[in-house]
């Protein structure tokens, strides 16, 4: 059995088409998260306390909510976790022991009082995390650096690999679909925690990825039809690939699905994560990344086209 | 043809067995993070400033004893932050002597300036330095003996992030965190000092025999009543301790000769040498045992003491006292420390958390290996078996390394199983490709592979640079999944390309030479 037997889709054609949707989704994304104050940050970097609390028995999100009144405006209370368990997801901004220093469990104990005074009864707490300013900005900060080195290493192997051009198409891709990936968390009310963090860097390698697997296949076409403008080249290695990208980001769609379907709660932020990054980064590898990496290298394709060391090897 | 065959295939078979028996068994071989088997992960800052001062004070103090001693008479030796101390009034005439004094007993730690015969005294950058660092290695070794005495298994304390001054605590399945935290933030400082008066319960009372004014060499501190949740009372004391927990060699819980809950201190040679003599020299006066600043009891030395065990009395209950005994066995922290992150699982919720992440996985690899069979046919079967020996050879790597097995460490095997289909997907499309233009089977499959190797290792490669860079910059949960991807990305080298094609090739050797057939 096969799928994409023969394909010759011409989607050059519609680079344009898709960089316009892409801006247009990036746009409206950014301009919302400005709108509401930026992206919505975890305790692990804006500082502060996320908890669970189990109850003995179901208690709702609002009278949860009521109880934690006198103790912060600016919480979030949620259902956390299959419904029999009776858990409550809360998490507080940074209170005032904890920006001092003094007692990180400032939040946990105003949350406990407030509970204990409200008769909700009994509960226990099976995981709290406490984060004080000095940790979330520091942590805050090495995740902009993983991110970015991890990016400048990619963009020097492409480039020494490939060429620069070649390079920056896969760059521009990995970010549009961090952003992407970006906007649709912040949609979706996910906060960005370290997990995510992890996550949006595994889409950034997979991206890449998928982009290297296409101009691998540019590098050898243009060897083999050394006459055809750089724009069919590549159009004919997207759909030669092309059989192959739907076939691994389906597989890869399906484990990422069954980690958010059934990974429990821990992971689903994680999860959903990989699940928008996989589907953008399979379009930015079919529309985007070659699309950059044509509108770039807009000359005429020649042998200087090829790096002199990849022609050597091939020789 | 196919000659290496059965070499590559005893290969195969030794790697998985060395991986298979690196893991086995699994349960004590797989360690893993607190978000998996529950537990507390604490990060503490030391005060570092607070080591620095205490240096700072008692080398102006023994500087000042020096000059003393050799008659210089300056009119004060003060400190004036962390790392300076000032001396102000050298007489002109012992100017000469003042400095040969003060390059000899600061002269390597401080730097020495001079303005209008005023000196002042800074402490030597790369000293104070090595005092900060002192300091936290010291903390570390202190929290190691704290928290080891608290029985918990296999607990990790190193140092963490980039100031240099935070020191990382991970305790598994620990139920009391509020306790463990109370342990191991307590200074214990012990010092016993002698009484210059007191117990008054007023502070100006104290110091009426002196006009009001506190003389230099002395401390007024709190002390506990006599009485439980009576009124605070204050002693008026030497600044200078006769002993401290430096001189103690072990401490226990005992009784008092009421049976109340007591601690009873064991002095070392050196501790009994110095406890001798201020209890010869001072006979009836009262010796306070001071621990964290605050005055215990001060029992009346009744004669010269020349054995090594004393006792801390002052209203515990058993388990203050346990704790107690516990902290000054461990020694004293050199400097406060601050929590600066906690982060708590329960037990439950880890079990919890590695039954959902080990199902998912497990249902994820069943529908990617229905698929490839379904869509690869027999071929599939070499897309599971190379897929599932990188799975045991990732296991085999983490065991070896002893590497934390954490729930996005989960993730990263869900994410290496995607990773080998992949490369899985590439070789067989490639072949696929190949067998279309009429090529034969062992053509099209060497062709496969050797196109098809090139992309891998430009994948890997770059993969492999984002995983060090995560590894790299990352912390905690970044770090778990940058090891699972790195490990699984090497492995996964081998399994896509040297066990698949040795599969292909095991199939191929059963068949007629020049078949034109294979199962893709």
């Amino acid at each position: 059995m096969r799928i994409f037997a023969n394909p010759n889709y011409n989607f050059i054609k519609w680079r344009w088409h898709a960089l316009i949707l892409s801006v247009a989704i990036i746009w409206t994304g950014v301009a919302m998260m400005y709108l509401r104050g930026g992206l919505p940050l975890g305790v692990d970097f804006s500082g502060g306390t996320t908890m669970v609390v189990q109850f003995a028995k179901p208690t709702s999100e609002d009278v949860v909510r009521k109880a934690l009144d006198p103790v912060s405006a600016d919480k979030v209370v949620q259902k956390y976790g299959p419904a029999a368990q009776n858990e409550i997801m809360i998490r507080l901004p940074m209170m005032k022991g904890q920006e001092e220093g003094t007692n990180l469990e400032a939040g946990v104990n105003q949350v406990t009082e407030a509970l204990n005074a409200a008769n909700v009864g009994s509960f226990t707490i099976p995981s709290k995390e406490l984060v004080g300013p000095v940790v979330g900005a520091d942590l805050k900060q090495k995740g902009i650096y993983a991110t970015l080195f991890a990016l400048a290493g990619i963009l020097v192997y492409v480039a020494f690999r490939f060429r620069f051009t070649f390079a920056l198409g896969a760059i521009v891709a990995a970010f549009h679909d961090i952003l992407i990936t970006l906007v649709f968390l912040s949609w979706f009310h996910y906060e960005l925690s370290l997990n995510i963090i992890a996550a949006i860097l595994t889409i950034t390698g997979y991206s890449v990825n998928d982009t290297i697997v296409v101009f691998d296949r540019v590098r050898e076409n243009q060897r083999l039809m050394r006459r055809e403008p750089l724009d069919q080249i590549v159009n004919k290695s997207v759909n030669q690939t092309l059989g192959r990208t739907v076939i691994t980001s389906g597989c890869t769609l399906l484990a990422v699905l069954a980690l958010f379907l059934f990974g429990g709660e821990v992971l689903r932020g994680f999860a959903f994560t990989m699940l928008v990054g996989v589907i953008t980064g399979t379009y930015s590898t079919v529309f985007i990344a070659a699309a950059i990496a044509i509108i770039l290298s807009r000359r005429p394709p020649s042998q200087a086209a090829v790096p002199a060391q990849v022609r050597a090897k091939r020789a | 043809m196919y000659k290496n065959l059965r070499w590559k295939l005893i290969v195969i078979a030794a790697i998985t067995l060395l991986a298979v028996w690196l893991f086995s068994p699994p349960k004590q071989k797989i360690r893993l993070g607190l978000d998996l088997q529950g537990g507390v992960h604490l990060v503490l800052k030391v005060q570092t400033d607070d080591a620095l001062r205490v240096e700072t004070e008692t080398t102006s103090e023994q500087f000042h004893e020096a000059l003393k001693s050799a008659k210089v008479d300056v009119a004060s030796v003060k400190p004036v932050d962390l790392t300076t101390f000032a001396v102000e009034g050298v007489p002109p005439g012992s100017d000469q002597q003042f400095r040969q004094i003060a390059d000899e007993q600061v002269g390597q730690s401080f730097d020495r300036d001079t303005v209008n015969g005023n000196y002042t005294f800074k402490m030597k950058p790369n000293i104070e330095k090595a005092r900060r660092d002192e300091a936290v290695a010291q903390a570390i070794q202190t929290i190691e003996r704290r928290v080891n005495e608290l029985g918990v298994s296999e607990p990790i304390i190193s140092p963490y992030g980039s100031a240099g001054d935070e020191i990382m605590v991970e305790l598994p399945g620990l139920q009391d965190v509020a306790h463990a935290k109370e342990i191991i933030r307590n200074t214990a400082l012990l010092e016993l000092k002698l009484v210059e008066g007191g117990p008054m319960s007023d502070q100006a009372a104290l110091l009426q025999p002196y006009n009001g004014t506190k003389p230099d060499d002395m401390d007024v501190v709190p002390g506990v009543s006599d009485v439980a949740g009576g009124a605070p009372v204050y002693y008026l004391v030497h600044h200078t301790a006769a002993i401290t927990g430096r001189d103690l060699r072990n401490a226990k819980q005992t009784l008092d000769e009421n049976n109340a809950p007591a601690v009873g201190f064991t002095l070392n040679s050196e501790g009994i040498a110095k406890f001798t003599r201020v209890t010869e020299a001072n006979v009836g006066r009262q010796l306070a045992i001071v621990l964290d600043g605050r005055v215990q009891s001060a029992p009346v030395i009744e004669g010269r003491i020349a054995q090594a065990d004393a006792r801390i009395t002052g209203h515990f209950t058993n388990q203050e006292a346990s704790d107690l005994a516990l902290i000054l066995r461990s020694g004293a922290l050199p400097a406060s420390l601050t929590y600066l992150e906690q982060r708590e699982v329960g037990p439950t919720l880890g079990a919890d958390s590695i039954k959902a992440g080990v199902a998912a996985s497990l249902i994820g690899l069943s529908a990617v290996t229905l698929f490839m069979l379904f869509y690869y046919r027999l071929a599939g079967i070499n897309a599971f078996v190379s897929v599932a020996l990188n799975l045991v050879i990732l296991l085999g790597f983490m065991a070896y390394l002893g590497a934390v097995m954490t729930l996005p460490g989960v993730a990263g095997f869900i994410l290496t199983i995607g990773m080998g289909v992949d490369s899985n997907v590439l070789i067989f499309e490639r072949i696929r490709e190949e067998l279309l233009t009429n090529k034969g089977v062992r053509q099209a499959l060497a062709a496969g592979f050797d196109r098809v190797f090139i992309t891998i290792v430009d994948t890997h490669v770059s993969s492999l640079i984002a995983a060090a860079f995560l590894f790299q910059f990352g912390t905690g949960p970044i770090r778990g999944f940058a090891t699972t991807l790195f490990f699984g990305l090497i492995s996964n080298v081998f399994t896509a390309v040297f066990v698949s094609r040795t599969l292909f090739e095991f199939i191929l050797s059963r068949k007629p030479a020049g078949a034109t057939q294979l199962s893709i």
